[in-house]
């Protein structure tokens, strides 16, 4: 079981995790943050198996990774 | 369950005013991370460059200085010389440093003044809105040279590592890439290798990151990165280019 944090206030949308992710369960979304860009979202908790490539590929530090 | 990422404390929360995607973030983030796991928090000075890392200064949770355009391995120099205890290190981009700064890091590299100087190599200028870089690839297209680059007219790119490799002074010289998740886990390595050799007083340490600039490239984060990748890294070959024992 792991999980992924997401600070969207802090989050471009640039999309650099949804590729890094290698079970694709990273997605950006229709929600847009104060500074009018759409935040990624972890449409699929469960299949998150904690490897941080999300993470470690963020240029902005959004994501926090729990495993 | 274990926090296996979190956000360095060796990074402030001032926000990275860096466009969508680029990949400042990261190197940022892998030399703060760098610095926290080898202990040096209150041990370092960085010297932060003009260009779009202009503002490092904001972000780094050490003591920073502003060097002016292309001289902050110069200043670099100065402050280790002053305080040979501390680790200093130059943050530096492509237009900063193989333009403007040659002459600065060149000398201090032929020097081999004892400190790490981290290059973001994206081939263009990225602050001022997209100019030809030293290090723009043949072909690729900026806002002067609107046809792509010509080396006839324009001359061929600058690889700087393979230049200060020729030196006598340098202990650590890499070009590493920030494309995808295994080469930038790769490059916190080679930032570590650089501050330990700096830290056993080897010599002058330089590591080069092939970077990605998605707004003046006009591609889109994920193509820019590909890029780097398949394009860059044709020129700009990855690999340790001086390391004395």
């Amino acid at each position: 079981m792991a999980a992924t944090k997401i600070k969207k206030e802090l989050c471009k949308g640039c999309g650099l995790c949804v590729t890094a992710c290698p079970k694709k369960i990273l997605r950006i979304s229709e929600e847009s943050n104060d500074n009018g860009y759409f935040v990624v979202e972890n449409f699929n908790p469960e299949e998150c198996i904690g490897c941080a490539n999300c993470a470690v590929m963020c240029p902005d530090c959004v994501i926090e990774v729990e495993r | 369950m274990a926090t296996v990422f979190k956000k360095t404390q060796m990074l402030t929360d001032t926000p990275f005013h860096y466009c969508p995607g680029c990949t400042h973030g990261i190197a940022h983030r892998l030399v703060a991370e760098a610095i926290e796991e080898m202990g040096f928090q209150n041990n370092v000075i960085g010297i932060a460059p003009v260009g779009c890392a202009v503002f490092a200064y904001n972000y780094f949770n050490c003591d920073m200085i502003e060097a002016a355009h292309g001289r902050a391995s110069a200043v670099a120099t100065g402050v280790k010389r002053v305080n040979p205890q501390n680790i200093v290190f130059a943050y530096q981009g492509d237009g900063d440093l193989a333009s403007i700064g040659m002459a600065e890091i060149v000398h201090a590299a032929a020097r081999g003044e004892k400190i790490t100087v981290i290059f973001i190599n994206n081939a263009i200028y990225g602050m001022t809105g997209g100019q030809m870089a030293p290090t723009t690839l043949e072909g690729q297209k900026s806002t002067t040279c609107v046809y792509g680059r010509d080396s006839l007219l324009n001359g061929n790119p600058i690889k700087v590592c393979e230049l200060l490799a020729t030196l006598d002074g340098p202990a650590y010289i890499e070009r590493v890439a920030l494309s995808d998740a295994s080469s930038v886990r790769k490059a916190k390595k080679a930032v570590k290798k650089a501050f330990e050799y700096q830290r056993q007083g080897k010599g002058f340490t330089l590591v080069e990151m092939l970077s990605s600039c998605p707004t003046n490239w006009k591609m889109t984060p994920d193509k820019a990165l590909e890029y780097v990748k398949n394009d860059m890294q044709k020129i700009f070959p990855l690999g340790v280019f001086k390391e004395v024992e």
